[in-house]
């Protein structure tokens, strides 16, 4: 079932077009990579399904199991099951993780009808998680993001989605400052998320991450397009290869 | 994309609720001030000799000093002539129980939430309620005086206990003190007393509810609590006003004594009408706060929720006499809009091994200017002193402002002094990030400015403070994006 559809999207920055025509279909049950070169729109456009009011959606289409997705807050749009993993999570100085997630937690299930969870029981489920990341309990009671390490961010954000449980997962350069142990610990959490019924969209510059999360398609963005398609050979091949040709490809 | 989102000059504008204004007749003497303003004032509370004098003397060194200009604060001149120095909603003068307070004054309180009816009280809060320049109920007064405990209206203790007053006012903020100190020596009206006599821990928080509602009235009210040796007491203010266009003087005083081994709780949340989204109307609150840690281990700490106000020039301190001896000063200050908030105390530290923590959160937002200002100072005899100072400030959007002054003298090369200060700003980027976990951009402030002020509220009795963290949610409201 087709869950995301793109249909030529644009979207600017500050009077820039980043994306200039996007079109792409995500099924549930799917992993897709976006790869591409710095500046050639990954982020944008990771940004712009979360819904940042930094870019401006110029054309284009954007349909979340059927409904128009552009026309929602960034908060909906979490409520409606949508996670972006943060490339630069960011610090909440004095409002603890717990209390955090909790509130996030509880408004989500409110939107959807399900009984909000109670600290016992939001404990519980929370410690289950942690485990899928390898994080320390304490990390709970230590306030967002505030004084973690860049490896301690990146869990962050996938035990954040382990415990919202989207349908749709972006990771927006989930791999970048992650050595290699902590990057093993980020995609296998990011696997164990791996079901039929939720897609993953997974933003990287490099090919290392998908030998660990394994993608079903991979697609090349190049000057705001996708420029190829393919399985996860092609992010082998460009990993040979580099994006130069691609970039030439377009501009020509 | 069309997905709205309010902008963070727009969440601060959320109406003040506590704006209406009571239909009550009200005995005013004429807008004026002299000599015979401050007699009259006297004789209709038929005052002692001692009381006129001390007016008196207060007028006329008052006629001698100069309104103060260093706080960081602008404002048009004050014309004092201008202003009613004595308002009293007409009523039988001290009513003795609640039964014969004017409905509509009980129905005002019950409209601002305060409980009346002592049956209907929660956790045994006892209030004294001030209405404009008279204090018309005070509550759990008989209960109290069974533990010997003195919970009264300013008027009536100079009435019923002159000794004590005669003893202690002025004991701290003398009349001389300060510009608006001495204005409200000589003119102030009623205020609470409360006095907790040795050994004994009150066993309820104490409280005043202070509400202005006279036009072109001022309210100078006095508050003096005394703790003798061992005991303890927890008091609670709190304020409010009618929303009025033209500006209207607040110049209260507070003084706090705490003798050997004495504990004195102070916290405030001050809720006057700050004045409209454009910076019209709204309370000047210029008020002196002091307290006295006379006796050795005695302990006073202020706690103070500042939302209101169009300006707040507020400074309560601690001098700290008796060895041992502790002062804290915990404080939220709010300026959003047009509002200005200048405040912050002064820790005198005079006695051996004294100790003070001043912890300041100031929040600024709209055009809100906030400045802390504190001075903690070392006095050669203070062997072992310490103080330590944590200053931050939050800023929502780019309009606003945020400043520090802080002061320090240090004269004992014992005394151990510490300073932290911090600023921060509520960013587009916390926002989002909230937001995209499904947490709406109204909550996500909030949750933010909560976890700034947490250390702060952690000091507020328990009601007291999710009273605060509502207010301080309603103060913000519109004010992020």
């Amino acid at each position: 079932m087709a869950l995301l559809e793109i249909k030529n999207l644009h979207a600017s920055v500050a009077g820039k077009e980043i994306l200039r025509g996007i079109d792409l279909t995500v099924n549930t049950g799917e992993v897709h990579a976006i790869m591409g070169p710095n500046g050639s729109g990954k982020s944008t456009l990771a940004q712009v399904l979360a819904g940042r009011e930094l870019y401006q959606v110029t054309d284009g289409q954007v349909l979340y199991d059927g409904k128009d997705l552009l026309n929602m807050p960034p908060e909906e749009r979490a409520q409606e099951g949508i996670f972006m993993a943060f490339q630069y999570p960011v610090e909440i100085p004095g409002v603890s993780n717990m209390y955090f997630l909790k509130a996030a937690l509880n408004t989500i299930r409110k939107k959807r009808g399900i009984e909000e969870l109670d600290a016992m029981d939001f404990l519980a489920l929370v410690k289950e998680k942690l485990g899928l990341v390898e994080m320390d309990p304490v990390f709970l009671s230590r306030p967002v993001n505030a004084g973690f390490s860049g490896g301690e961010k990146k869990r962050n954000e996938i035990f954040q989605m382990a415990v919202l449980e989207p349908r749709l997962a972006i990771l927006d350069e989930t791999d970048s400052g992650l050595d290699i142990d902590a990057l093993k610990i980020v995609a296998s959490g990011v696997n164990l998320l791996r079901t039929r019924d939720r897609a993953i969209i997974v933003v990287t510059h490099y090919q290392r991450l998908l030998n660990y999360i394994v993608p079903d398609y991979v697609h090349v963005l190049a000057n705001g397009r996708i420029v190829k398609s393919g399985d996860k050979n092609l992010a082998l091949e460009l990993d040979q290869s580099g994006y130069a040709g691609l970039e030439e490809a377009v501009t020509a | 994309m069309s997905t709205t989102a309010p902008s963070i000059e727009a969440l601060a504008n959320q109406e003040y609720k506590w704006g209406f204004v009571t239909e009550i007749e009200a005995d005013s003497i004429p807008k004026g001030l002299s000599e015979d303003v401050v007699r009259m004032i006297s004789a209709k509370k038929n005052e002692p000799e001692f009381m006129l004098e001390w007016r008196l003397k207060s007028y006329r060194q008052w006629l001698k000093m100069e309104e103060p200009q260093w706080p960081n604060v602008h404002y048009p001149r004050i014309d004092y002539q201008d202003i009613i120095y004595y308002s009293a909603p007409k009523t039988k003068v001290g009513p003795k129980s609640l039964d014969e307070v004017d409905p509509e004054l009980l129905r005002t309180y019950e409209k601002l939430g305060i409980p009346l009816k002592e049956q209907e009280l929660l956790a045994g809060i006892a209030v004294d309620m001030v209405f404009d320049s008279v204090s018309v109920a005070t509550t759990f007064k008989a209960k109290l005086a069974e533990l010997g405990i003195i919970f009264c209206s300013f008027s009536e203790a100079v009435q019923e206990h002159p000794d004590l007053i005669k003893k202690y006012l002025g004991s701290v903020v003398p009349y001389s003190d300060n510009f608006f100190a001495t204005l409200n020596s000589a003119v102030f009206s009623d205020g609470s007393f409360v006095y907790i006599p040795k050994g004994v821990r009150c066993p309820m928080e104490l409280s005043t509810y202070f509400r202005i509602n006279a036009k072109d009235s001022g309210q100078f009210e006095r508050t003096l609590i005394i703790a003798d040796e061992g005991a303890y007491v927890s008091y609670l203010e709190g304020c409010t006003a009618p929303m009025r266009d033209n500006n209207q003087l607040h110049a209260a005083v507070v003084e706090l004594v705490a003798l050997d081994n004495a504990q004195i709780k102070y916290s405030t949340v001050q809720n006057w009408y700050p004045g409209d989204k454009e910076g019209k109307g709204g309370i000047y609150n210029f008020v002196t706060k002091r307290g006295k840690c006379l006796g050795v281990n005695s302990k006073i700490s202020w706690t103070q929720v500042e939302t209101g106000s169009a300006i707040t020039w507020k400074y309560p301190s601690v001098i700290l006499i008796g060895d041992n001896s502790v002062g804290e000063f915990y404080s939220v200050a709010l300026a959003n809009n047009y509002q200005q908030a200048d405040t912050g105390t002064k820790m005198i530290h005079i006695g051996k091994n004294t100790r003070s923590t001043i912890v300041s959160k100031g929040i600024s937002a709209g055009h809100g200017q906030n400045t802390y200002r504190g001075m903690v100072k070392i006095l050669k005899g203070a062997a072992g002193a310490r103080n330590y100072s944590q200053c931050d400030s939050l800023l929502l959007g780019d309009q606003c402002g945020a400043h520090t002054f802080p002061y320090l003298e240090v004269k004992n090369t014992s005394a151990q002094v510490e300073h932290e200060a911090s600023t921060s700003k509520i960013g587009e980027d916390q926002i989002f990030y909230c937001r995209q976990r499904g947490i709406s951009a109204e909550d996500a402030v909030s949750m933010i400015v909560h976890g700034f002020c947490k250390e702060v509220f952690r000091e507020l009795p328990m009601e007291f403070a999710v009273e605060a963290q509502k207010l301080l949610g309603i103060s913000l409201e519109g004010s992020v994006g």
